[in-house]
């Protein structure tokens, strides 16, 4: 049985900024980094690997850089990873891109038949948390969405049992397999790779399957496929506050006047 | 006498055999290591040797090492003695006096004689010492000092030195020699008169006295502890010319093994340290997590390595897998991964070894195999290292923000060919709020001084210390290749840091990575300005009374105690005081070898210690020379409830206050 995840690389956004003249976001050095939720999902995949054997695949759509994000995924022990990348795939929004990764998931669906399907709940750089609702019901999974811990798994009776993480409360819920699981950090802990597997990993072959192979219809992927686009980005003007006092030089100081001031307003109390 | 003579060279075969035997295994033993290149600058060995083996430099810095030094040299000078009994056993007749003229021979056996009543006062002195007065660092939970074996090496050296006197002096008594010997004249004069044969049996009694002791004590060197009789003098030729906590880099090939998790991934020279220890407790003394009841004591590391050793050895000549772990749970001959973690390396434990010992590498291989090929490790190292990996700073902060400090200076951007002075501003330099104080200060000195300075700003990245010291040597070896680069791109060729850790990581283990550039801590660089006059402290601040916290890794793994003390003496118009334990003898704050990014849960926290001991010299201002240190006094005062009646201060903050800023 084949347990999938997929992963998206995003810029570290604590270190994006955007530029103030032309609203776009500053990419330039910015380092990449897997999309902290995926990591949980590529985890949780490994370790349904660890005690039943499964296979895992690693799938990512994205540019061809995304080849060094597929490799950490390879270091911590993903037996294949799927990068799925074409010029006509780029600029997608949630829609287009869950075409393209059930399409890939079909297309692996195939060979071997796929058990599991995780998914990060969102991106960092999206916050959409579409793209894995849409897999489900593109393949017509069941959905099962914000889990926080996977009770059991019967792989014979094919049915999975979770907790999902919701509001101020927690649900405990049944699915039969085919299954597609978004999560949240609560999962797990992700792993840390060992050196060997890093070397390993450093010359594994990660397939890349462009549209020659997917065969999609261009019109439905892509920029073009996207029924969303963003027209505009700008960082929320502050059009209110001060610097207060000397940080550097009288910390202890400054933290008094900082402390008065949200007194003086009612947002603290004593 | 024919058969007293054959029965002697029988036994002597025999005893000869089974000791050459032993050294044999032991030296099998040792064979068993990894490789490591050992044998390049014989000169600086020979003299090192000669320094530390002959001359005992280390073991004299305790009082009571001067009777080691004279039971040392008595026996070397009687190992002739004995030579020469030997062989007269085997060969009638064969004595020095035959090959020597009369007047040397008659010195020699005179010094002989003298030698032999010193080392018997020696031997008394040592007995006195383990049964009455024992320190507390000979004591050990696997180790007392008045140990069965302890004391039956010295009953038996005392036997020998007795029979020796005795034979002597019946020979004497007999009127069978005409030797020069003061102290068996003087036995002889209390015998003299008994009747022939009482004499002659005396004589023949404590013959063979004297030879099977002779024999059984040259057997029953290599089984035991004073096995460092026969390894220490090696072992101090093949110690490491480097820095204690530079240790060798690992080859990162496909299908290597990455640190030691059985004990023939030692190398040669970590198995000959384990055989060579003598149990003397100095390392014990001092180490940091012992003092504060961590299950970590130096001492034990190589104990349990030798005996592990002693146990697998044999096993992993013939087969891969020896039946004893290495690490585990902690039992004789098994190190826990508690001990592991426990430690700062903070050098004490190898810089005070009298046989020159390399307990803290030791450490640093068996957490490169922990972290590398297990990853197991304490969990609050994961976002550490993820940060490491990630941002290049142990905190994870975005790396633009490395420039914060430095917004009132303008731009101050290292300039190729034009710069003299890298500032290297550290991670903790960096981003730590109070250490930032620190690095604002050393750039204000700098402005004084005129010196010519810039830094990399969002470019730096972390030198990797911790990480290194934590046994993740693959991420170290990606960080020290980057910053390499990223040095000789620049065309850098002076770096100033405010960091002992930058400060030795850059100048000792880059070396490792090809660069050889001149390296420089604050303290040094600020007591040169001030001798040259290039900075003239105008103010004469009052400070208190003031004391300094010496940085292991600026002292010990350095040897750079002076210029700090230096730079205080002349800015705070009078020489800082010193804590109780100093210099070599230093005690860390708690925060080296990774020990800054981890909890420290068992036993007391060793910065509180510190901390303690530098208010019972009750100081208004606590000096230090390291961001670390900083941190960890300060939190240990607050701890105290003492962080308003003394303040911590760096020794550029200092400076920099006396220059009027
Ligand atoms: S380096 Fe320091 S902490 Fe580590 S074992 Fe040696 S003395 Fe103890
Ligand atoms: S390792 Fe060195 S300092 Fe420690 S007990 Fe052994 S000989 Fe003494």
């Amino acid at each position: 049985m084949l347990v999938i995840s997929c992963i998206k690389q995003v810029p570290d956004t604590t270190q994006v900024k955007i530029d103030p003249v032309t609203n776009t976001l500053i990419r330039d050095g910015i380092p990449f980094i897997i999309n902290p939720y995926d990591a949980h999902a590529l985890e949780e995949s490994l370790r349904l690997k660890d005690r039943y054997r499964v296979r895992t695949v690693a799938l990512s759509m994205g540019p061809p850089n995304t080849v060094s994000t597929l490799r950490k995924a390879c270091a911590l022990g993903v037996d294949e990873a799927i990068l799925l990348s074409d010029r006509c795939f780029g600029g997608a929004d949630t829609l287009a891109t869950s075409k393209v990764l059930s399409a890939a998931i079909e297309r692996l669906a195939q060979k071997e038949e796929v058990g599991i399907v995780f998914c990060g709940k969102q991106t960092i750089d999206g916050d959409t948390a579409q793209v894995g609702p849409g897999i489900a019901s593109r393949l017509g999974f069941s959905q099962l969405t914000l889990v926080d811990r996977i009770e059991s798994v019967d792989l014979v009776r094919k049915r999975i049992k979770v907790r999902r993480k919701l509001e101020g409360r927690h649900e405990i819920v049944e699915a039969p397999l085919p299954v597609m699981i978004t999560v949240v950090r609560e999962l797990n802990r992700p792993r840390y790779p060992v050196v060997a597997m890093r070397l390993a990993a450093e010359d594994k072959e990660i397939k890349v399957w462009d549209n020659s192979i997917l065969k999609l219809d261009v019109e439905t992927v892509g920029l073009k496929g996207s029924p969303t686009w963003v027209s505009k980005i700008f960082s929320p003007q502050r059009d209110q506050g001060e610097i207060i006092g000397d940080g550097l030089g009288d910390p202890d100081g400054t933290a008094g006047l900082l402390l008065e001031k949200l007194l003086a307003k009612e947002l603290l109390a004593l | 006498m024919v058969f007293q003579q054959t029965a002697f060279i029988v036994i002597f075969a025999v005893s000869a055999i089974s000791f050459i035997f032993s050294c044999y295994q032991r030296l099998q033993l040792i064979a068993i290591g990894a490789p490591e290149n050992r044998f390049d600058s014989p000169w600086t060995r020979l003299l090192g040797m000669f320094i530390y083996a002959f001359a005992q430099k280390r073991v004299l810095k305790r009082p009571y090492g001067v009777n080691h030094l004279v039971l040392f040299w008595a026996f070397l000078v009687l190992l002739l003695a004995n030579g020469e009994f030997l062989l007269e056993g085997l060969i009638p007749g064969a004595t020095l006096a035959a090959v020597l003229p009369a007047t040397p021979y008659h010195v020699l056996t005179a010094l002989f004689d003298i030698v032999s009543l010193v080392a018997l006062i020696s031997v008394v002195f040592a007995f006195a010492r383990r049964i009455f007065f024992p320190p507390e660092y000979l004591k050990n939970d696997y180790a007392k000092p008045a140990s069965g074996e302890a004391l039956l090496i010295l009953g038996m050296i005392a036997t020998l030195m007795i029979a020796f006197f005795l034979l002597n002096g019946a020979h004497m008594a007999l009127g069978q020699t005409d030797q020069w010997r003061p102290v068996s004249a003087a036995i002889a004069g209390l015998i003299y008169g008994l009747p022939v044969d009482t004499l002659q049996g005396l004589a023949k009694v404590a013959w063979w006295v004297h030879a099977l002791v002779l024999l059984a004590f040259m057997n029953f060197l290599p089984r035991s502890k004073h096995m460092h009789i026969l390894t220490a003098i090696p072992n101090c030729y093949f110690r490491s010319l480097e820095k204690p906590n530079t240790q060798p880099k690992e080859a990162f090939t496909k299908g290597a093994r990455y640190g030691v998790s059985s004990v023939d991934q030692f190398s040669w020279k970590d198995l000959l340290d384990s055989l060579t220890c003598t149990e003397c407790g100095r390392c014990q003394d001092l180490c940091p997590a012992h003092n504060t009841g961590k299950p970590l004591n130096p001492r034990r590391i190589v104990h349990d390595i030798k005996l592990n050793l002693l146990r697998n050895g044999p096993i992993l000549s013939v087969s891969y897998k020896g039946d004893m772990p290495l690490i585990g749970r902690a039992t004789d001959g098994t190190i826990s991964e508690e001990a592991i973690w426990s430690c700062t390396t903070c050098g004490a434990c190898t810089s005070v070894c009298p046989v020159l010992i390399e307990q803290m590498p030791k450490i640093v291989k068996l957490r490169r195999h922990l972290v590398q090929e297990k990853v197991q490790f304490p969990e609050e190292l994961l976002s550490l290292f993820e940060n490491m990996e990630q941002r290049s700073n142990p905190w994870g902060i975005a790396p633009s923000e490395r420039t914060k400090w430095s917004t009132l200076l303008g731009d101050r951007t290292f300039k190729p060919g034009e710069t003299e002075y890298l500032f290297f501003v550290g991670c903790a330099g960096a981003f730590d709020s109070r250490n930032k104080q620190v690095t604002v200060a050393l750039a204000t000195i700098l402005d004084c001084a005129g010196v010519s300075w810039g830094i990399l700003g969002k470019d730096e990245l972390c030198c990797g210390d911790s990480v290194r010291r934590l046994g993740n040597e693959y991420v170290f070896d990606r960080m020290a290749r980057e910053n390499v680069a990223l040095l000789k791109e620049r065309q850098v060729t002076r770096i100033v840091t405010q960091c002992p850790h930058c400060f030795s990581t850059l100048k000792n283990d880059y070396r490792q990575y090809g660069l050889e550039i001149e390296v420089i801590h604050h303290s040094e660089l600020i007591a040169e300005l001030l001798k040259s006059g290039r900075l003239k402290p105008s103010k004469n601040l009052n400070q208190g009374r003031v004391v300094f916290h010496d940085s292991c890794y600026l002292g010990r793994h350095n040897d750079t105690y002076d210029a700090p003390r230096a730079v205080l003496t002349m800015v705070s118009g009078g020489q800082p005081g010193e804590l109780g334990r100093n210099r070599e003898n230093g005690f860390c704050c708690g925060a080296g070898g990774g020990r800054m990014w981890m909890e420290e849960q068992t036993g007391s926290r060793i910065n509180l210690e510190r901390v303690k001991e530098a208010i019972r010299q009750e100081p208004d201002t606590l000096c230090v020379s390291c961001p670390y240190c900083m941190t960890m006094m300060d939190d240990g005062l607050k701890d105290l409830g003492m962080a308003d009646r003394v303040r911590v201060k760096d020794i550029a903050e200092v400076t920099a206050e006396a220059l009027g800023h």
